[in-house]
């Protein structure tokens, strides 16, 4: 298993990167009245027109990509902490290791196939 | 409640307990004749003398120096003979043993677990020139800023008070906890040990500073000012560091070797002779 300060060294990273994409999440979704960014179709953010167009960006399949992975890993390594300070036998923190890491992989492949699907989709369009 | 409202006479409610003959706590109250500037301490030890010989605790100094009346006083770990009960402001003085330790006897912890983390993070100082620290033949130089790196977790007396209000503590056993930790920072910030790798093996792992939440209660219960907070965030930084290749490495410091052809100034007078001999 990976030592604790490589994983907690990640976890800080994969906040870092969660606080610089939500960031740019929110400017999209909330100040598109000021801003007006990654909106080409005008009208509301989550207009078909708009989201159509933001995965079919390169840019944006990179981010959500990005954001799942660093979401995921934050959030399952935040909870396999606090399953660990209920004192599990040693057996049993390997299992909700396990357990944690083919759930966020499952998830991150749903996600991954999600993103990549909109994209590609654009390239056949 | 100020010192001059006390009754005269405080309650001592204090938490009880036989393993050997009880499975269960139990709470016994016990009248203390109060007087100004008597301690928690000073209370348990007039319940001995005049009212229950059994009641078991811990202590030695009786000036906040050997750590060894770490006591759960009034919902908050503190050392006995540092607490005045004039200063807790109640008529009833409540007293258990330390949490997140087994429980010997009566208000006596075991502190056993604290010192096993302890040991295994070697809290001493480590140089590979062994010969030296068999056989030293001067001082490691060290400056005051070096100094000033470290010496506030080196006032630690190991009383348990911090781990006591540790809430990682109180769940997990596996973390070394907040006096074991300081006490690895102390020695890995100190200038003339060179162990940082050998305790790397134990502080990288589920042992070490990254199941803390910063509660910070450690910092606040501390009898002596030391800041086990402080010590275990600059742990995870050095460590991190370390991790990412950008710890600074200081060199380990060396014997102190005294300049030679320096001439006295006029009108210092030289040092006296030896008035034994060495």
């Amino acid at each position: 298993m990976i030592r604790d300060h490589k994983l907690w060294t990640w976890h800080i990273a994969a906040g870092l990167l969660i606080l610089c994409l939500l960031g740019l999440h929110m400017a999209i979704m909330h100040l598109d009245a000021l801003l007006g960014i990654f909106n080409p179709a005008g009208g509301h953010p989550i207009d078909w027109q708009n989201v159509a167009a933001r995965s079919q960006s390169l840019f944006f399949l990179v981010s959500y990509v990005l954001l799942l992975g660093a979401a995921l890993f934050h959030g399952f390594y935040g909870l396999r902490n606090i399953l660990f300070e209920l004192d599990p036998a040693a057996p049993m923190k390997k299992s909700i290791s396990w357990v944690l890491i083919l759930i966020g992989l499952g998830l991150f492949i749903v996600g991954g196939w999600a993103a990549w699907t909109s994209f590609q989709g654009a390239i056949v369009a | 409640m100020s010192e001059n409202k006390l009754p005269e006479t405080i309650i001592f409610r204090i938490r009880r307990l036989a393993p050997r003959r009880a499975d269960k706590p139990t709470w016994g109250e016990y009248p203390v004749a109060y007087s100004p500037g008597m301690t928690v301490l000073d209370g348990l030890w007039q319940i001995k003398e005049r009212v229950d010989s059994t009641l078991a605790w811990r202590a030695s100094c009786r000036m906040g120096v050997c750590g060894s009346c770490g006591m759960f006083i009034n919902g908050r770990s503190r050392l006995g003979c540092n607490t005045q009960i004039a200063e807790l402001g109640t008529s009833v003085v409540t007293v258990a043993p330390l949490p997140n330790f087994p429980i010997i006897r009566d208000l006596v912890p075991d502190l056993r677990p604290m010192f096993d983390h302890h040991t295994a993070l070697s809290p001493f100082i480590i140089r590979k020139d062994t010969a030296e620290m068999q056989e030293p033949t001067g001082e490691f130089f060290q400056s005051a800023d070096e100094m000033e790196r470290y010496l506030q977790f080196s006032y630690c007396i190991k009383c348990g008070c911090c781990v006591a209000a540790c809430p990682t503590c109180a769940t997990d056993s596996t973390y070394s906890g907040p006096m074991a930790l300081t006490q690895a920072h102390r020695y890995n910030s100190d200038t003339r040990d060179d162990g940082f790798e050998t305790r790397k093996e134990v502080l990288t792992g589920g042992a070490g500073p990254w199941r803390c939440h910063f509660a910070g209660e450690c910092s606040r219960v501390c009898p002596k000012g030391v800041d086990p907070g402080k010590a275990i965030q600059l742990m995870k930084r050095q460590l991190v560091a370390d991790y990412l290749g950008l710890r600074r490495k200081d060199p380990v410091a060396q014997i102190n070797v005294k300049p030679e052809g320096i001439k006295r100034r006029e009108g210092i007078p030289e040092a006296p002779e030896p008035s034994v001999e060495p």
